[in-house]
């Protein structure tokens, strides 16, 4: 903790609220804790992908004889193989025209191929030595046929189609107010048309699982991955029912939406149904890098209205995104690119125009920020630029729009919680106090903040839900099951804190079971900065629950109110009476009361969307905070350094002030590689960066020490009031830094990641490169 | 494909002789991992990038993937697990991690704690915040933000970790 923390509507707590550290990473730190790919079994095989080497192509020839021969190959698998080979991806809200009839890949191509990298063939083998060898034996040609590289000309008429009936995968449109005539009786108007990049999750540990049969004929998969519940999809491509796929998901080596699809899960398990043994299945970092979905490279062009006040008066805004080669999440990652678009502002007249085009680059799909993030860069940029024109205070303007509990969005969702977005931007500028200064005269420093807003939880008309399970033992400690997916944030840690603080059970004599299709009750995916809101609600629900159950039987016994008693530490006391858990449990066993209880929590509903978005509630609810960065630009090479970072977010409570720093340092850090560093080069449809030597991610060494403020309106839909921080805080570092670069030089780059050619573009355009002497 | 009758290769893995007869292409990350079944070093990158897989070779810090097993034939491995105290606990420099919230998905923590572990045995004094950022370069973590991995090591050299 190093930190700050600004508490509000502080409820006693014990327990919750507590920087402790982790159960979970003590054996991580040990070296004990095995991840998917850490299994083996006597007798396992191995799979290896088969991927197409070109990015477009029909597929004429297939042919597996001569790899099949390799001693030590068991099986060779195409398409025709696999029981059900099509996936249909649902893509909501759309006309016929667009989106759904499109929406279908392969489990492995058979006649098309669309991206460099699209699975062929599925090799598998007694040892990886025969896998090698047999994958260089899959014999297959391709007839290329064009690409399709550019989302804003295969949008265009007379583009070549990726699927049958254009390009267009999915549009939604807002349209609120009158934006013309606001434009027309603005003071200030200010455009710019904003372009990020294809980014990689690049978690360090690659897609990986085991997959084998139990002695009831049920399919094991044991993978990393942030969705148990695709054992439902494993199932629909095998053809068995779903009650006889089993997905377990052990710690996972980090996620950030790149485990939210399939990934290895399709492969292994028909490796398994085929061969009828024990499989395992290891991507490489090429794999990883190559042909797992990236986050969507959107062209955002905005305009802006405001008035001399720096009262923003309407948005005018067209978003196109890549949505590679195949539907995935790209439909719905727009949505939230549409619904995020305007930010934490208030805006009367908006305009909206999305679209996501197919190309044959890679799949685009889920990544931490989910559509939302890429828009930050666009109403930060423009909001600062309303402030530069009108000379006034760019924390101002800020406050002066900013949202307020009862504002509606302008897709026409109310905010109904508190929002402190005020506050996060007076402390991130009260920490940083006076701007440094150069550290020589062809340096210039610029400082800058960018606030951000960010959904948790999923869209209200998915009809989300989870649920967990608490249990006495008969000592006293306490078991708790519960399927949510830990992929590294202490999901399952803060379910124990929870437990903890309602039952009165010292968090070492909890155990959290997570992560089990068949074993642990459902709690939905990690994902959508929903398991806080989702799985915590639920382990609360079921806690309260089991707390009074056994309550309510010591109140019956001892002829006491149960109003008056409580749980502390090993006991159930009241005014008169101290009856020790160990005995209050044999009470409820006499009484025949459960000494366990099972917890549902149901997220806010609403009613599905379509194209033409409009009507109210579109996600639960919205986190909120600013960040603010202090650069150094060295104006002969274009680099940045970055020399200060402090982040601060109302969270509504921190169950774990430690996990809440966690996640805002690492999603700031790898907000700063999008920045700065990052991008997945792709010419012509050729993944040029498929190695972690070509695609960069920060070091220790290119970070300062991230400042994180912790507010805590207490105002969440989440246990104690706690709103989900998973991804909000990956948000503001891409604006934030070109924003600050502008600050030093005078002009601001619009395209990510700004490399020191932008940046030194900058430097000519701002008119900054004055002779040695010359202040800015 | 002919049978590979592979080499014998003899290490000591945190303390116990280990011998096994295996390829002699197996990277030592392979030979740690799949022939000894030792999983502590992870996969990470298999290019010497990312430093999941870094041991200690000879009380060297090495990136398991790009050497050789036969090539270091006889050599002392040190893995993360090799870092505990007798009966398993964690060491001063394990605690610090633990206390400061250093692991957060834990796959990369292996490697940057013998990183760490090398780093503050060869400084022979105490290293600034700037310095421990700098030797920790080779070792890639996505989760962290580095900050609480920075703060760990600094703290950890007021734990007389140092022999």
């Amino acid at each position: 903790m190093n930190g700050e923390i600004h508490t509000s509507k502080l409820e006693e707590l014990r327990v919750v609220h507590q920087p402790l550290a982790r159960h979970d990473q003590v054996g991580k730190i040990a070296g004990t804790t095995r991840y998917a790919g850490d299994f083996a079994f006597p007798g396992m095989l191995h799979a290896r992908l088969v991927r197409s080497q070109v990015p477009s192509a029909r597929l004429t020839r297939r042919d597996v004889t001569a790899a099949t021969r390799v001693p030590g190959v068991v099986a060779v698998l195409l398409g025709e193989d696999v029981p059900n080979n099509e996936i249909r991806v649902d893509v909501p809200g759309q006309a016929v025209a667009v989106g759904s009839l499109k929406a279908v890949m392969h489990v492995l191509a058979t006649d098309r191929v669309r991206f460099h990298g699209e699975p062929i063939a599925l090799v598998v083998a007694e040892t990886e030595e025969a896998l090698a060898a047999a994958s260089e034996l899959v014999e297959i040609d391709y007839e290329e046929v064009p690409v399709v590289s550019d989302p804003l000309a295969a949008l265009e008429d007379g583009s070549p189609d990726v699927h049958q009936g254009g390009n267009l995968l999915a549009e939604w449109r807002i349209d609120r107010g009158d934006v013309d005539a606001a434009f027309a009786a603005a003071d200030v108007a200010v455009e710019e048309t904003y372009r990020t990049q294809f980014v990689d999750h690049a978690y360090l540990e690659p897609e990986a699982g085991v997959g084998w049969l139990d002695e009831d004929g049920v399919l094991i998969l044991r993978v990393a991955t942030q969705v148990i519940e695709h054992y439902r999809d494993v199932a629909r491509i095998l053809g068995v029912p779903d009650a006889k796929v089993r997905v377990i998901a052990p710690y996972v080596g980090g996620g950030f939406g790149g485990k939210e699809d399939m990934t290895v899960e399709p492969y292994l398990a028909l490796a398994v149904h085929h061969t009828r043994r024990p499989v395992r299945m290891q991507w490489t970092r090429n794999e990883s890098l190559l042909a797992r979905a990236k986050r969507h490279r959107n062209v955002m062009r905005y305009r802006t209205a405001a008035a001399a006040d720096g009262t923003l008066l309407a948005q005018d805004i067209e978003i196109v995104s890549d949505a590679g080669a195949y539907a995935y999440l790209s439909a719905l990652v727009l949505l939230y690119s549409t619904v995020h678009a305007c930010g934490p502002y208030r805006v009367p007249n908006v305009r909206i125009w999305s679209r996501t085009a197919y190309t044959n680059n890679p799949p685009t799909s889920a990544f931490r920020g989910f559509g939302g993030m890429q828009m930050v860069l666009g109403y930060e940029s423009q909001i600062d630029e309303v402030a530069r024109k009108l000379e006034l205070d760019a924390g101002e303007v800020r406050k002066r729009n900013a949202l307020v509990r009862g504002d509606r969005l302008p897709v026409g969702q109310e905010i109904i919680t508190e929002v402190q977005l005020a506050q996060t931007i007076d402390a991130v500028r009260e920490r940083a106090g006076d701007r440094p200064a150069p550290s020589g005269p062809r340096k210039r420093v610029g400082r800058a903040i960018a606030s951000n807003m960010q959904s948790y939880g999923r869209l209200v008309w998915l009809n989300d839900s989870a649920a967990a399970w608490i249990g006495f033992q008969g000592d006293g400690s306490l078991t708790v099951r519960c399927g949510v997916p830990d992929i590294g944030g202490g999901q399952a840690s803060s379910l124990g804190q929870i437990a903890s603080e309602v039952l009165a059970v010292d968090i070492d004599r909890i155990t959290v079971h997570f992560g089990d299709s068949a074993l642990t009750p459902l709690a939905g995916t990690t994902t959508a900065t929903r398991q806080l809101l989702m799985s915590g609600n639920a382990t609360y629900e079921a806690a309260v629950r089991l707390r009074d159950q056994v309550l309510a039987a010591i109140a019956d016994e001892t002829g006491q109110p149960v109003r008056g008693l409580r749980m502390e530490s090993g006991a159930i006391v009241g005014p008169d009476t101290r009856v020790p858990l160990a005995h209050a449990l044999q009470v409820c066993r006499r009484r025949n009361v459960p000494i366990e209880a099972l917890g549902s929590f149901f997220g806010p509903k609403g009613r599905e969307v379509t194209r033409d978005l409009e009507g109210d509630r579109i996600f639960p609810d919205f986190t909120f905070g600013t960040h603010l960065a202090d650069v150094e630009v060295d104006l002969d090479t274009g680099q940045v350094e970055i020399l200060r970072y402090i982040a601060a977010h109302d969270v509504g409570r921190a169950i774990n002030p430690m996990s809440v720093e966690g996640q805002i340092a690492g999603a700031v850090v790898q907000g700063l590689g999008q920045a700065l560093l990052e991008e997945v080069v792709v010419i012509d449809g050729v993944n040029m960066t498929p190695g972690l030597f070509q695609y960069l991610i920060p070091t220790a060494s290119d970070v300062p020490d991230i400042e994180s403020i912790i507010l805590e309106s207490g105002e969440g839909l989440g246990p104690f009031g706690a709103r989900g921080i998973g991804e909000p805080p990956i948000g503001p570092p891409i604006a934030v830094i070109p924003a600050a670069i502008a600050d030093a030089v005078g002009a601001r780059p619009t395209q990510l990641p700004v490399t020191p050619e932008r940046v030194l573009d900058a430097v000519a355009r701002g008119a900054v490169d004055a002779p040695e002497g010359a202040t800015a | 494909m002919s049978e590979d009758a592979g080499v014998s290769v003899t290490l000591v893995v945190n303390g116990t002789p280990v011998i096994r007869t295996a390829g002699g292409h197996l990277s030592l990350l392979d030979w740690l991992r799949e022939a000894a079944g030792v999983t502590d070093p992870k996969y990470g990158c298999g290019e010497g990038i990312c430093g999941a897989c870094t041991v200690l070779v000879n009380g060297e810090p090495a990136s398991a993937c790009i050497v050789l097993a036969a090539q270091v034939d006889g050599a002392d491995i040190t893995t993360a697990s090799g870092l505990c105290e007798p009966g398993g606990s964690l060491s001063p420099l394990q605690r610090s991690f633990h206390q400061h919230h250093a692991a957060q998905c834990g796959f990369c923590t292996p490697g940057m704690l013998l990183c760490a572990h090398a780093m503050l045995r060869d400084a022979g004094r105490r290293l600034t915040r700037a310095e421990i950022r700098e030797g920790l370069h080779g070792n890639l973590c996505r989760c962290t933000g580095y900050t609480d991995i920075v703060d760990a090591i600094e703290a950890a050299q007021s734990m007389g970790i140092v022999r």
